[in-house]
């Protein structure tokens, strides 16, 4: 069978409900476990979440949903294809868009628009009608005759999105795709991400902002290869950060910052963290109602006034520090 | 001049000739920075961040106004600037063959620091950063959080008392942004170190006792976190509509409604009152045959407040290029 047929008969297909699923995914690169038995699946028009530090295997694992590396272990479906046996076929199907954002500064926006129509093999009919909805989409009508090199990072960063999506995929891959992108271009993108899904497009999404993971439907935290922990935002923040965290105003924080760091090192109390915000300190402890009063009086008990202290809901950064460091085995 | 004033700059301004004629990278800025204080320069990619640390340091040429540090004026006292002051580049580039002791010693030299004397600056050093047990690593070997901290401890060598670093923690993962926060917050508490960072996360703003927000080379505003935040117009709701683009459109056109954002498939309506406005809103778009869930009423943060910011100066602009 020639892959030209292989390809019509995919495209046929039902989507599954599950389009992207990992069963015990492992990567060894020698002595090395780049990803560590993970398992997810993630939902037909779901906008999925992948956090982790650098270096935690959030590419590795996108390499080997593309197909473009082998997994050492476990199953991957992708589209119902196996991207190891039906890498052509899949990567057809599924849009891929770096954070280096691949597009030739020398063509125009246009230019590039139609060079990734051509590589994924659109029809000339197609291909104009794409065009002139990426156009749109990106905000660049009156602007297609541009040089890429002279568009500010928000609208290359659509442009980039749109030739990604050239070939309107099922399933698309975005790898820190807003890195360096001005807080209101963020925003227009995340609204175009969310068009998608709507549409019914599945999103899996890394990022390096713990703002933007907040919008996320779901997400997962691998660290060190393996998923730590997955789920809603709000689940993540209810279920999996380790003590609370307590905001103090104080009067005179650089001495109240001094006392409580004494407490914590010389194990006076349990503080997970103690962190200097502007005027305002954070300590983690394992229950706010318990350790409000007590810090209280020994910080006024110290002549150090306080003016307020409270329980504040975690960020998911909060979570997410606090979930790695659990799983690296404690501070 | 107020001695406790240890970065001033009144109206500075740098200019570049590109391609596309003269751009002002730098228009008109003026700040005080106070002594033991870590100030934020906050604001997108080609904002105007490097440049406005360059000229303060005396790395670039100031096309007009003012700009010290310790009262040393940058275009004509750059080597006391410089003996009084620390500067992390947002390309720094560590010798990696070298430990990170040969490194520490490197610039201690460099700094002309005694050899006896270095001893015990690298060793407490070494232990500020968390790097006492890799100081026989070569610097290439490091993870990109511990680059950060050896670049910080090879910043701090000769004692200086005042940081400017532009964007330290650009493509670190957030544990060791946060490690790298709390070194800062030990150096302003434990050194009553002046820090002055840049950098494009809005929630190292909240780390920072001052914050100036810079756009397209202008500063829109300067206060403290708290203050910067109490400059968005009235309250914020947040809800999920079913139908995102009419319910915009719909909700734009209502009495109260000051300002909207999105946030994902969320709408963020700024509104002159929050409770009154929520029931409003709600049973306006419910006539329209929107269904919202989860309305609330939120506390914007410094992004909702840069975006807001942002948005009022570009209305303005507009309004002054029609008139």
């Amino acid at each position: 069978m020639s892959s030209r047929t292989i390809e019509t008969l995919a495209s046929t297909l039902p989507e599954p409900e599950t389009p992207i699923r990992a069963d015990g995914l492992t990567k060894r690169f020698g002595s090395f476990t780049a990803v560590d038995h993970v398992s997810f699946r993630i939902r037909s028009g779901e906008i999925f979440g992948w956090l982790g530090p650098n270096g935690a295997g959030k590419t590795t694992t996108i390499r080997m949903l593309l197909g473009l590396i082998q997994p050492t272990e476990g199953q991957l479906s992708v589209l119902g294809l196996d991207p190891v046996t039906q890498k052509k076929t899949l990567q057809a199907r599924v849009g891929y868009m770096s954070q280096l954002f691949t597009l030739y500064n020398d063509l125009t926006a246009g230019e590039n628009i139609r060079f990734y129509g051509r590589v994924y093999g659109l029809s000339r009919e197609r291909l104009a009608r794409r065009r002139e909805e990426i156009l749109q989409m990106a905000g660049l009508e009156g602007r297609e005759n541009s040089l890429t090199a002279s568009l500010s990072g928000g609208w290359k960063q659509r442009l980039a999105l749109g030739c990604a999506i050239v070939h309107e995929p099922p399933v698309v891959f975005l790898d820190e795709p807003t890195a360096g992108v001005d807080p209101i271009s963020r925003r227009e993108f995340w609204s175009l991400i969310y068009a998608m899904a709507h549409a019914g497009t599945t999103v899996l999404v890394t990022t390096h902002y713990m703002d933007e993971a907040e919008l996320c439907q779901r997400v997962g935290f691998i660290n060190q290869g393996r998923l730590v922990a997955m789920g809603t935002p709000d689940e993540l923040k209810q279920t999996r950060m380790q003590g609370q965290v307590l905001e103090i105003v104080s009067g005179d924080p650089d001495r109240a910052i001094r006392l409580l760091k004494d407490l914590q090192a010389s194990g006076r109390m349990p503080f997970d963290e103690v962190a200097l915000y502007g005027a305002q300190i954070h300590v983690v402890v394992p229950s706010a109602d318990e350790y409000r009063d007590p810090i209280r009086r020994l910080l006024e008990g110290d002549g150090i006034p306080v003016k307020g202290i409270d329980w504040i809901v975690p960020t998911l950064e909060d979570v997410f520090i606090s979930t790695v460091r659990v799983s690296d085995g404690g501070n | 001049m107020d001695d406790r004033i240890v970065i001033s700059t009144r109206d500075m301004v740098k200019r570049f000739r590109t391609r596309r004629g003269r751009v002002t990278a730098v228009d008109h800025i003026s700040v005080d920075v106070r002594r033991a204080e870590t100030f934020g320069l906050i604001g997108p990619d080609g904002a105007g961040k490097t440049t406005s640390v360059r000229v303060i340091l005396g790395l670039l040429r100031r096309d007009a106004g003012e700009s010290r540090v310790l009262g040393y004026d940058s275009m004509h006292d750059v080597y006391a600037i410089r003996e009084h002051s620390g500067y992390i580049a947002q390309q720094f580039a560590l010798p990696g063959d070298m430990t990170v002791l040969e490194n520490l010693r490197f610039f201690a030299d460099l700094h002309g620091i005694p050899v006896n004397a270095q001893k015990k600056s690298i060793a407490e050093l070494l232990r500020f950063a968390g790097l006492t047990e890799f100081a026989s690593r070569p610097a290439g070997r490091l993870s990109g959080g511990m680059k950060k901290k050896l670049a910080l401890a090879c910043s701090l060598i000769h004692q200086p008392e005042v940081v400017m670093m532009d964007e330290p923690t650009l493509g670190v993962d957030p544990v060791s942004r946060r490690e790298f926060w709390n070194l800062l917050g030990n150096l302003r508490i434990e050194k009553g170190t002046t820090i002055f960072v840049c950098t494009p996360y809005m929630d190292e703003a909240e780390r920072c006792n001052q914050v100036g927000l810079i756009y397209q080379g202008r500063l829109i505003a300067v206060d403290t976190p708290a203050g910067i935040k109490r400059m968005v117009p009235g309250s914020l709701l947040e809800f999920t509509p079913s139908a995102f683009a009419p319910a915009r459109e719909r909700v734009a056109g209502l009495p109260g409604v000051l300002e909207i954002q999105t946030y994902g498939a969320m709408l963020h309506i700024f509104v002159d009152n929050a409770a009154r406005r929520q029931a409003e809103i709600a049973a306006a778009l419910q006539a329209a045959g929107i269904a919202c869930s989860g309305m609330r009423a939120i506390e914007p943060r410094m992004e909702e407040a840069f975006i807001s910011l942002i948005s009022r100066q570009k209305a303005e602009e507009n309004v002054k290029q029609d008139d």
